[in-house]
């Protein structure tokens, strides 16, 4: 594979350095971001370029923005990282988990440049993170799976198995077994963030088991794609709304909306108030957005399903509510507890009734 | 625990899931039995897949898009080929360039296409063969570029065993200065292999955007090209190897993610790697003998050639 990484860390450092924005006397802030993926994935990294976008709109020509796309996580994105802050950056957003470390680091090296890595649990004095609830949106889409399935099997396509991702199949099984106690979930590890022919593959694994539900915590549309093939099979929009898949086998989505989040720090860098954070929105939030469900899904679940967002929404529910057991049948959470951040941001268990182990 | 794996539909969706890297690495055997080593397969293969996927788009007829995709890396194999082979600019540099242009070029032609459905690829229908028990299911539903390409390796293997032009281009990528002493046209044969090397390659492209996945995202081919031209070596520039090494790999990979969703108790980690992992441990086993494995290389691989030398 070491042809494969020459060529991304060459693609990367040769394609994308783009200037945005027009170059004004008066120094404007500098504000990177490194995408995981190409801007074109229609998915995680395309909802953190347009991110930027919304940045570049609010502010105009007061801030200048720079990106790389596709920078492989580990090793190469330290280096990315630091070319983009000898190159004068002023703020970099680091927008996938495996940037954590390369980030500190790098953040050490630069300690006048100041950095926001996304769905990360590392910070120092320049280093904010920042991330959103997605189990808040993974247990909507888990209450219509429930209902929707028919087989009773549903299939979660993970990329990694870190706590963003456990907590979402958790959030998944609890909301679907809430309305169907019958039903069984199905993880497959991808291992990779974007690679469309292998999440289609891993959809076409879970539907030849007999799923019928696709979830997916990858970065493309592959999988709604390979749904679509098959009668009968529905999934959902992952971090884009992917409505081009709609009505079926795209029901419904969870969409990260950036922007807020980003045009917050921006204009707290340009006001000198900028001071290292943890911020961790949700569908309250407006971080995390339920995508239209659409008439495949009978009126009665989508009502059932807008309710939950709307407690959710407004805290009156927490998608992590006890009684609950650890997969191995210790007890996690007492009736009515709810689970504290902390336990979330380092989730590295399966709840109960999840058959298979969490790759270690 | 779920249910086991069916061994009918596993073996359909190899043949499905190794299709893309075998139509690339057939190409590419072609090049490098002519003596020369084209880098740029992931650039071709992912221009061919947004030119298949366009092409399929506006026409509304994959077969149109395939057509497209084979021309478009062809055409892209010709920049390469008159860089090297006209200007004599090194391979390995501009094969790595052709690759990381393709990949930028097609993100621009494919802006308009993210999100786009394709028009759908019908199976080839075989009629009562197809109900076949067993055989039917697994080898006979397939869409008519899982059969093309299994005809391309037989038809290369024929070319380069049976034919004097096949004798031709192998004489050239084991000696261009022989083959020139001899009086045949070294460069005109390595273009024309480079351009066959170039429409497979789009072929495989297009293959991933129309019928594998089947929609158009930048950087879909995530390193398929790379293991194409790893699946030459593995085959030691055999055609048939060609057609193993490329089941083999995608059988191996489409197998992890099935023992996955089947729920069987083997750590995930040894799962991903078992296709790389398998890989290169019959790449050692084959060159283990040295001799012979030099033997296979063609032996003017990588190297230039200019008629006054």
């Amino acid at each position: 594979m070491q042809r494969r990484t020459l060529l991304k860390s060459s693609a990367a450092a040769l394609i994308a350095v783009s200037l945005a924005g027009p170059a004004l006397a008066q120094d404007p802030l500098k504000v990177g971001f490194i995408y995981v993926g190409p801007i074109g994935d229609l998915g995680w990294s395309y909802q953190h370029d347009q991110g930027r976008l919304a940045i570049e709109e609010e502010f105009g020509d007061k801030i200048e923005t720079v990106y790389l796309e596709s920078v492989p996580e580990g090793a190469d994105a330290e280096r990315a990282l630091t070319q983009m802050a000898m190159q004068g950056a002023d703020l970099i957003f680091t927008t996938s988990f495996g940037y954590m470390d390369p980030t500190i680091n790098v953040a050490a090296k630069f300690p006048d440049v100041k950095f926001e890595h996304a769905t990360g649990y590392k910070r120092a004095d320049n280093v904010s993170t920042y991330n959103a609830r997605f189990y808040e949106g993974r247990a909507v889409m888990g209450t219509i799976a429930g209902h929707m399935t028919k087989s009773n099997k549903i299939g979660y396509i993970g990329s990694f198995p870190i706590p963003e991702v456990i907590q979402g199949i958790n959030a998944t099984f609890i909301h679907a077994q809430k309305v169907n106690p019958d039903v069984e979930i199905s993880v497959v590890w991808a291992y990779t963030w974007f690679d469309p022919a292998k999440e289609a593959d891993a959809a076409k694994a879970l539907i030849e088991q007999g799923v019928d539900v696709i979830l997916a915590h990858t970065d493309s549309t592959a999988p709604l794609a390979e749904a679509a093939k098959t009668e009968g099979v529905i999934g959902f929009g992952q971090a884009s709304d992917m409505l081009d898949f709609a009505p079926s086998p795209r029901v419904s989505s969870i969409i990260d909306d950036w922007s807020p989040y980003y045009i917050k720090r921006v204009q707290a860098m340009l006001d000198g108030t900028w001071t290292s954070t943890d911020t961790w929105g949700g569908i309250g939030e407006g971080e995390v957005v339920i995508g239209e469900i659409t008439d495949a899904v009978p009126a009665e679940v989508k009502a059932e399903a807008e309710a939950l967002t709307a407690a959710i929404a407004d805290k009156s529910y927490h998608p992590f509510t006890g009684p609950l057991n650890k997969q191995d049948g210790s007890a996690w959470l007492a009736e009515g507890e709810v689970a504290d951040d902390g336990t979330l941001a380092g989730m590295n268990f399966y709840v109960e009734g999840i058959e298979g182990d969490i790759p270690q | 625990m779920m249910g086991s794996i069916d061994p009918i539909l596993l073996i359909a969706s190899l043949m499905v899931a190794s299709t893309p890297i075998l139509l690339a690495a057939i190409g590419e055997l072609v090049v490098e039995k002519a003596g020369v080593l084209n880098l740029g397969v992931e650039g071709m293969m992912i221009v061919g897949a947004i030119a298949g996927f366009a092409m399929a788009v506006e026409s509304g007829s994959p077969l149109m898009g395939f057509l497209g995709a084979a021309v478009a890396g062809a055409a892209l194999s010709l920049i390469f080929a008159f860089l090297t082979q006209v200007l004599l600019s090194n391979q390995v540099a501009t094969g790595l360039a052709l690759t990381l242009f393709g990949i930028g070029f097609s993100a621009l032609i494919g802006q308009g296409y993210t999100g786009v459905r394709p028009p759908p690829t019908p199976k080839m229908d075989f009629g009562p063969l197809s109900d076949i028990p067993v055989i039917g299911p697994m080898l006979l539903r397939h869409d008519p570029m899982v059969y093309v390409s299994i005809l391309i390796i037989a038809a290369v293997w024929a070319f380069l065993k049976f034919t004097r032009a096949g004798l031709v281009l192998r004489a050239v990528g084991e000696s261009h200065d022989a083959a020139h002493a001899l009086g045949y046209k070294v460069v005109r044969l390595r273009v024309l292999a480079i351009a066959f090397g170039g429409a497979c390659a789009g072929l495989g492209g297009a293959y991933l955007s129309l019928v594998r996945v089947p929609q158009w995202t930048e950087g879909m081919t995530a390193g398929a090209g790379w293991i194409a031209l790893a699946i030459v070596v593995f085959a030691s520039w055999r055609p048939w190897r060609v057609l193993a090494g490329a089941y083999l790999f995608g059988g191996v990979t489409v197998l992890q993610l099935n023992l996955q969703a089947a729920g069987v108790a083997i750590p995930v980690q040894y799962l991903s790697m078992a296709p790389y992992l398998i890989t290169i441990l019959v790449l050692v086993l084959i060159s283990a003998d040295r001799r012979r494995a030099a033997q296979n290389a063609p032996a003017s691989l990588g190297r230039v050639f200019h008629a006054s030398s």
